[in-house]
């Protein structure tokens, strides 16, 4: 199927919505578009960052999915304690790879699941004694955790709970950072809430503590903020900006510890890769420590190029020289990637529906590889996320905003894309369309795919997922034309 | 009122962020705008429209300000 001009893309929205009642419909319409690049402002014509339509299939989270699950989740010495019912950590526990160094149960806590467990009484009677007892068997059981933090989970709120008093009693007598953090599920209408909330507890509780103590800075000192460490995701990145010359004080919060965050403050630069979950905290920064943040892309040879020198630019020509040469030397490595793969891959379309920075950031990889980006949606994304992403979609593109199962499936159907990346939740049922998925919030369980050595293995699974010959054998030998 | 932070934007121009509701914008033109007196009447690209307390400038930004919103695009 060839390109579809913009009329042909007006009238399939308008064929999917016809299934709404009629007031369902004038809410959904307004979450999806034709994207336009001529657009200054993507308020003009998509609306995003509003609640989910009650009965319709949504692929959203909840605050505490965006707190504990992405925030907070990968500091790895501090232990976070799901302080509600118990599901709620245990179906999340380390769903999301986020790859740490350190012996778990000593001292690294990531893929632990720690929680208080809520049962009838406690909810008719308060947690609070609950909470207080676990941080107190917690400090006998692990005594290396560096600290601690209370995700709230939905009752927390709706019970009127007051874990601040518990940790600011329990940080004293642990001498341990204890942060309450009251990203209750309930709050907002997604999960891009919780990652604000995490970010004004980090900024209220973590950030300021060590702002008094002595630090043996470089003048090349940078944070990686916004990197979850995803398959090895921040690793990749740091490796790279370690050749460019750069010192690498904090992860955020990938395979980031607590110390790491409390030093952020004396960082020369913040480079933010996922810009929806972590904005908050380096606004603050730049505002109350003057540290300047960048925004940067590491999917793809070209994007990385960009970026390198974009961050080169603030600092001195050794690192502006370095770089160059970091460049030059992974350039014909990059080459000798895409001569491999862009003859399997070219010319093959592509529909994206994740969160956070992926609708946008891995478009100049695919375009690396020969393949073409026709529709992308953010689960969670604001107006400035859409205000981003129009510059790099094609003409006459889809997006949708919080897109509904039935809309998905309908958009797949029609637009037919040689391959779909979203979710978990839509693997099956693209694959059992017969089209080709690949997992994309955790890189379906391969990885990392940001940075140089991450383009080398993106490349490769595209390819193991597109060119399977698995997709040629889905007509069952019955219904095969004699 | 409503807490905002103005910066500067890449081209150097003001640029407008409402963190109560994660509400990104371009500045389009400031009342006034000289190292006395610095606010007023702030027009957003998005048609809002808010004021700031006239003040002197601020020496950096960005700059958290408590400022009325007297008209909203949405």
């Amino acid at each position: 199927m060839t390109a579809m001009t913009r009329e042909e893309t007006q009238a399939l929205i308008q064929e999917v919505l016809e299934v709404y009642p009629e007031k369902a419909r004038k809410d959904r319409e307004k979450h999806l578009a034709v994207n336009d690049q001529s657009v200054e402002q993507s308020k003009k014509c998509i609306t995003s960052n509003r609640k989910s339509l009650p009965g319709v299939m949504t692929i959203r989270g909840c605050a505490y999915a965006g707190s504990k699950g992405v925030v907070w989740g990968p500091i790895k010495d501090m232990i976070h304690i799901s302080h509600g019912p118990v599901g709620c950590g245990q179906y999340s526990r380390a769903g999301r790879r986020n790859y740490y160094v350190g012996t778990t149960g000593v001292n690294a806590f990531g893929t632990m699941n720690f929680t208080s467990d809520f049962q009838e009484k406690d909810i008719v009677f308060g947690g609070d004694k609950k909470l207080a007892k676990l941080i107190t068997e917690i400090e006998g059981l692990f005594p290396l955790h560096k600290g601690i933090s209370i995700q709230s989970e939905c009752p927390i709120g709706l019970i009127g709970d007051d874990i601040e008093a518990v940790s600011k009693k329990a940080a004293k007598e642990l001498n341990k950072p204890v942060v309450p953090v009251r990203c209750e599920g309930f709050r907002g209408v997604s999960q891009s809430l919780g990652h604000h909330i995490a970010n004004d507890a980090i900024r209220d509780w973590v950030l300021g503590n060590r702002d008094t103590s002595a630090f043996e800075s470089t003048p090349y000192d940078v944070t990686i903020i916004g990197d979850y460490n995803i398959g090895g995701d921040a690793w990749a990145t740091r490796t790279i900006l370690e050749e460019m010359g750069l010192r690498v004080i904090a992860q955020w919060s990938g395979d980031g510890t607590l110390a790491e965050m409390e030093n952020t403050p004396k960082a020369k630069l913040n480079l933010l890769h996922c810009y929806r979950s972590m904005n908050y905290i380096s606004r603050h920064m730049e505002e109350k420590y003057g540290i300047p943040y960048m925004e940067y892309n590491f999917f793809g040879p070209t994007k990385i190029e960009n970026s390198l020198r974009e961050i080169a630019a603030f600092f001195d020509d050794t690192i502006k020289a370095n770089t160059e040469k970091v460049i030059a030397k992974y350039k014909p490595m990059m080459q000798a990637v895409i001569d491999k793969y862009k003859p399997r891959l070219e010319g093959k379309r592509v529909m994206l529906y994740v969160g956070g920075l992926r609708p946008r950031h891995v478009i100049g990889a695919y375009e690396d590889l020969g393949m073409e980006v026709v529709g992308t949606g953010y689960e969670f994304g604001h107006n400035d996320d859409y205000d981003r992403t129009i510059k790099e979609m094609g003409n006459a593109t889809l997006l949708y905003d919080d897109v509904t199962g039935l809309e998905f499936e309908e958009f797949v159907k029609r637009v037919k894309p040689d391959l779909v990346g979203s979710g978990i939740k839509e693997k099956f049922i693209f694959q059992k369309m017969g089209i080709p998925f690949r997992q994309m919030h955790s890189w379906d369980y391969s990885g990392p795919y940001h940075s140089y050595d991450g383009f080398a293995i993106f490349a490769r699974d595209m390819d193991m997922t597109l060119n399977n010959p698995c997709w040629s054998q889905l007509t069952p030998p019955w219904k095969k034309a004699a | 009122m409503a807490n905002i932070m103005i910066q500067r934007d890449s081209k150097g121009g003001y640029q407008f962020y409402l963190p109560k509701r994660d509400l990104e914008d371009g500045i389009d033109s400031m009342e006034f705008d000289t190292p006395e007196k610095w606010g007023g009447e702030i027009k957003l690209s998005g048609g809002g429209t808010y004021y700031i307390e006239p003040q002197p400038a601020p020496a950096r930004l960005p700059f958290s300000v408590r400022a009325k919103r007297i008209d909203a695009a949405e």
